[in-house]
């Protein structure tokens, strides 16, 4: 690697230098523009994209960067994006054209769009702060490449949705098929574009972020960073609070530009000449207000001492809490140590002392132990629930050994084994290999880690969310609760929910624990409340009309059948949980993503490269038993997923 | 070929020997095949057991200038394959196409673009209309296509949108209007070019029945003054009956027969045929041309009907009459005598 470097380095010194001219002048230009002109043109996109709510939203999350002195900041991190995204855009619908018109070119991209998908972020950085040296370039690579694939991915589910009727009736209206591309094709899924170019703008913020750990851009996500190493945790609230919000702004401008694109078929298409108003009207409003700016020095810069530091109040704030309830917070964390997370990683065998659990592990409980399980198993047995049977047996062996201490053998058996019974021999076979890798390179250790606290994670947010989701599904109350939550931490780069945790809990596994299961809860909810409302309706009234009761419904029925769905929340929650993983880094975890992050900040990158490579095996390991599980039983049940 | 057919007669698209086979490598049975050699039940036979998929086996047809040439069958019978192998949506497999005698299979993709064009016009089950245009600008699609200019286009598809009856629906978007208007536009769509050719891919199936009665007559007057020829998609019997010129019934990708209506009802080839026929009211098909009794020698001062009038209209005049009626052509030349008997005969024909 460093030979390779050492030959090619001249040429991606250029790239980079090349690459760094557009970033120097977005932030030439962001800067010498008065704050006032930009709120103006920032909130006048809003309004056309969503109209007055988001306008006023934006006028105000804005003006928060300002008031709070973080406009430069801010504005540095928006003109990585504004340079990134274009270019994420246009690579990914490229390759998402080219992947739809031959079958091979998309045989070859999806593979790649997965590995660029799993890696983890951190692991990305690596390669790229080895060829291109530090710097915002750094930062604009990682997060063309994090930010591509959702472009790719939806250019080419849109164009496979566009319906035949619609290619047929363009061929027989004479379209050549330039004519058809443009002209019917791509007109039809405008909005499955119009998507995906918001999803690759949120991948890019959040890579921009993230890429701030390696420093060098005077950013906004580095002004975080810096204040939770320093531990001044009110101010990095603070100044993380700007980071949500600009992802908030962003998502919803972008996001409002694809809906509106399907509502404005409704109105009389507005004459050409409106258009041509608003454009006049941001010029001429820039105008007037960049006049405006050179009279009076505070809408240029704002006054430094007019800056509003909230900071030390929320510390305050935070600080009593934690001393009003410092016996309870204290024996959450006790509890949830003790009880579930060292059992699960050193087994019962180690994690049951007096100190932890108040009594030595004897014989008798062992026996017990056992004993119980055992026969829980065979009753299963008998009742021919042999997946159970197997479960049970499987969770009695773990739980007593331990995660991490089971030796490497049986258990790489044991995944594979179960990866052939769900996936076939080729499943079984990538596993074997996938994990052997990870024996080979010495991981081993550090992965199981990593796979106990996300396993942990995963299990509490699949039960939780699942439930929660089912129950947004009967209650339209609990719906509109629980979406705009949901909305929010999907839109918030991820090492800002960290914030908060820390503050709460310290640092530690169990302050990881609760931000994975935070974020990670997300889809399992989302997934779970749209597969039992979207069932269909003549199965729901058949069964009523049968006499089920309405639990009898829920279990018998609805569950049953939104099963395909509710699983494929499964996959999303443990990917969710592994890129939450992966940031929790930062605040002291021992698995993979340490080593990935100590190979960044230690410049190590051999190592770090590796262990980011072997969370990506993992990743794509449970990725697709997941899938291939919800698969099958869609296939089962005769249902497409929508 | 000119020569041989009458002038009533010219036939404007023609398929012959046509087949479409799904599968591996469909293309190895047909390099050293030619139709006289083997049946195409057999041969159809051989490519399944292969398993490829046939969906149209020796299909052969002539569609003259003018007339509504219906394609009848049910699901799977491959009748939307063949229509696509006119179209030149699909290659076929083996076989030829003709339209106005030059063979579509020879053109290149260039040159197909152009026959679209001009000479060809589709009307699609789902209407297939694009979601972004408004009315006017989906009618005018094609022509922009063509590269005509804005107001040339907008004046062309006006024309069509009066003979669809959407006039004052211009500027509304395909989302508001029912179906029944969804697929007004896409007929005036499919006439915005004046195609010499126009195919209908069941157009009605997707509409509730009445509004579906309305769109056939709505078609039929349309087609009384365009004399298109036509090339007409349908599973439902009923409706093949009230519109088609000839209807040829389809079954697993091949021809059952080929015929006006009431061949097919008077002389059902099969049991198959027999079986969509069987509940057909006879008078509402037979015309006075359909039951002339040849024997009788014709009356010069009986009453006399129009070939083409429904034996419907006449029951009350035979009933009354025992000499019968006189049946004349258009020209006003009579060409043989009717009588309740040779109605009862043509009957008792059919119903064997």
């Amino acid at each position: 690697m460093e030979k390779f470097v050492s030959k090619f380095g001249w040429f991606f010194l250029n790239i980079s230098w090349v690459l760094s001219l557009p970033i120097n002048a977005a932030q030439w230009l962001l800067h010498s523009l008065p704050w006032i002109v930009v709120i103006f043109l920032v909130t006048l996109t809003a309004y056309l994209s969503a109209g007055i709510r988001l306008a006023l939203f934006t006028l105000c999350a804005t003006f928060y960067m300002v008031l709070i002195g973080y406009w430069e900041e801010s504005m540095n991190t928006l003109s990585l994006v504004i340079i990134s995204v274009p270019l994420a855009v246009f690579i990914g619908f490229g390759l998402g054209v080219w992947g739809y018109f031959s079958k091979r070119a998309e045989k070859i991209i999806m593979p790649i769009l997965d590995i660029f998908q799993t890696v983890p972020t951190f692991a990305y950085l690596l390669p790229i702060l080895l060829l291109f040296g530090f710097g915002t370039v750094v930062g604009l690579i990682a997060s063309i490449l994090y930010s591509f694939p959702p472009m790719v991915r939806n250019t080419i589910l849109g164009l496979k949705r566009v319906p035949d009727n619609i290619i047929e009736s363009a061929i027989m209206s004479g379209a050549d098929p330039k004519q058809l591309f443009w002209q019917a094709m791509l007109p039809s899924c405008k909005k499955q574009i119009l998507l995906g170019i918001n999803q690759s703008t949120m991948a890019a913020l959040s890579m921009v972020i993230i890429a701030a750990i390696i420093g060098g851009t005077a950013d906004i996500g580095w002004e975080v960073l810096y204040y939770i190493r320093k531990a001044e945790v009110g101010q990095s609230l603070v100044v993380g609070v700007v980071i949500a919000l600009m992802a908030i702004i962003i998502d919803r401008i972008t996001s409002g530009f694809a809906q509106k694109s399907d509502q404005e078929k409704k109105d009389l298409r507005p004459p050409k000449n409106i258009k041509i108003s608003y454009l006049s009207f941001a010029l001429a409003g820039s105008a007037i207000l960049f006049i405006f700016a050179r009279l009076f020095e505070a809408l240029d810069d704002w006054p430094y001492d007019l800056s509003i530091w909230l900071a030390s109040h929320i510390n305050d704030l935070f600080d009593t809490f934690v001393e009003t309830f410092r016996a309870e917070i204290k024996q959450i964390k006790n509890y949830t140590l003790f009880f579930i997370m060292l059992p699960t990683k050193i087994g019962l065998q180690q994690a049951v002392s007096p100190f932890t659990w108040g009594f030595q592990l004897e014989m008798v409980h062992k026996i017990f132990y056992f004993g119980s399980l055992l026969m829980l198993s065979l009753w299963l047995l008998k009742n021919k629930k042999n997946d159970f049977f197997v479960f049970t047996l499987l969770i009695m062996i773990f739980m007593y050994f331990g995660l991490t201490q089971m030796p490497w053998p049986p258990l790489l058996i044991i995944y594979s084994f179960f990866a052939w019974q769900i996936g076939g021999h080729k499943l079984a076979l990538g596993t074997f290999f996938g994990l052997s890798f990870i024996v080979v390179v010495g991981m081993w250790p550090e992965a199981m880690i990593s796979v106990y606290l996300c396993g942990i994670a995963v299990v509490f947010c699949f039960i939780t969310g699942t439930s929660l989701g089912v129950w947004a599904a009967h209650s339209s109350v609990v719906s509109a609760i629980v979406r705009p939550i949901n909305d929010t931490l999907q839109t918030i780069p991820l090492f800002v929910i960290l914030i908060p945790f820390v503050m709460l809990f310290k640092i530690g596994d169990f302050t990881a624990l609760l931000a994975i299961i935070i974020y990670a809860i997300v889809p399992s909810v989302r997934y779970a409340e749209h597969g039992i409302r979207n069932l269909p309706s003549e199965v729901i009234e058949a069964s009523k009309m049968m006499g089920s009761t309405r639990m009898q419904l829920l279990f018998l029925v609805k569950i049953p059948l939104a099963m395909p769905v509710i699983m494929l929340g499964l996959n999303q929650t443990i990917m969710y949980g592994i890129a939450m993983l992966v940031i929790a880094a930062l605040i002291g975890t021992n698995g993979l993503e340490q080593i990935v992050f100590i190979g960044l900040t230690d410049g190590n990158m051999g190592k770090g490269l590796i262990a980011g490579i072997s969370m990506a095996i993992i990743a794509m390991i449970v990725d697709r038993i997941t899938k291939t599980i919800s698969e099958k039983r869609s296939e089962a049940l005769g249902l497409t997923i929508k | 070929m000119k020569n041989i057919q009458s002038v009533s007669k010219k036939v404007k698209m023609s398929c012959q020997n046509v087949w479409k086979v799904y599968g591996e490598n469909p293309n190895d049975f047909f390099s050293n095949y030619s139709h006289t050699e083997k049946d195409p039940s057999a041969l159809s036979k051989e490519l399944s057991d292969h398993g490829h998929i046939v969906a149209n086996a020796d299909v052969s047809f002539d569609v003259h200038i003018g007339e509504i040439f219906v394609i009848m069958g049910l699901s799977g019978s491959g009748k939307s394959t063949i229509v696509r192998c006119l179209s030149r949506l699909i290659k076929p497999t083996a076989g030829q196409i003709f339209l106005d005698e030059e063979n579509l299979l020879e053109k290149s993709e260039k040159e197909l673009i152009d026959i679209r064009r001009h000479k060809m016009g589709m009307v699609f089950q789902n209407f297939g209309l694009l979601p972004h245009l408004n009315v006017i600008e989906n009618i005018a699609f094609p022509l922009k296509l063509q590269g005509l200019k804005e107001k040339e286009r907008i004046k062309k598809a006006e024309r069509v949108i009066d003979l669809v009856g959407l006039a004052g629906r211009e500027n509304n978007f395909i989302k508001e209007l029912s179906g029944g208007q969804q697929q007004r536009v896409g007929i005036a769509r499919s006439l915005a070019v004046e195609p010499d050719v126009w195919f209908l891919d069941e157009p009605f199936s997707a509409l509730d029945p009445l509004i579906r009665k309305q769109m056939q007559d709505e078609f039929l007057r349309i087609q009384s003054i365009q004399k298109k020829s036509v090339v007409f998609i349908t599973h439902d019997f009923q409706e093949a009956l009230r519109i088609a010129d000839r209807i040829a019934l389809m079954r697993d990708g091949q021809i059952v027969q080929i015929g006006k209506p009431v061949d097919l009802i008077l002389s059902p080839k099969d049991n198959y045929v027999r079986e969509f026929t069987k509940d057909i009211p006879w008078e509402s098909v037979l015309q006075a041309s359909d039951i002339i009794d040849k024997g009788k020698k014709i009356s010069e001062t009986a009453e006399q009907v129009p070939l083409d009038m429904p034996v419907a209209k006449m029951l009350h005049l035979l009933s009354k009459k025992s000499t019968g009626v006189v049946v004349i052509d258009r020209s006003g030349k009579k060409i043989g005598m009717a009588t309740a008997q040779s109605f009862v005969a043509a009957l008792a024909t059919a119903e064997n």
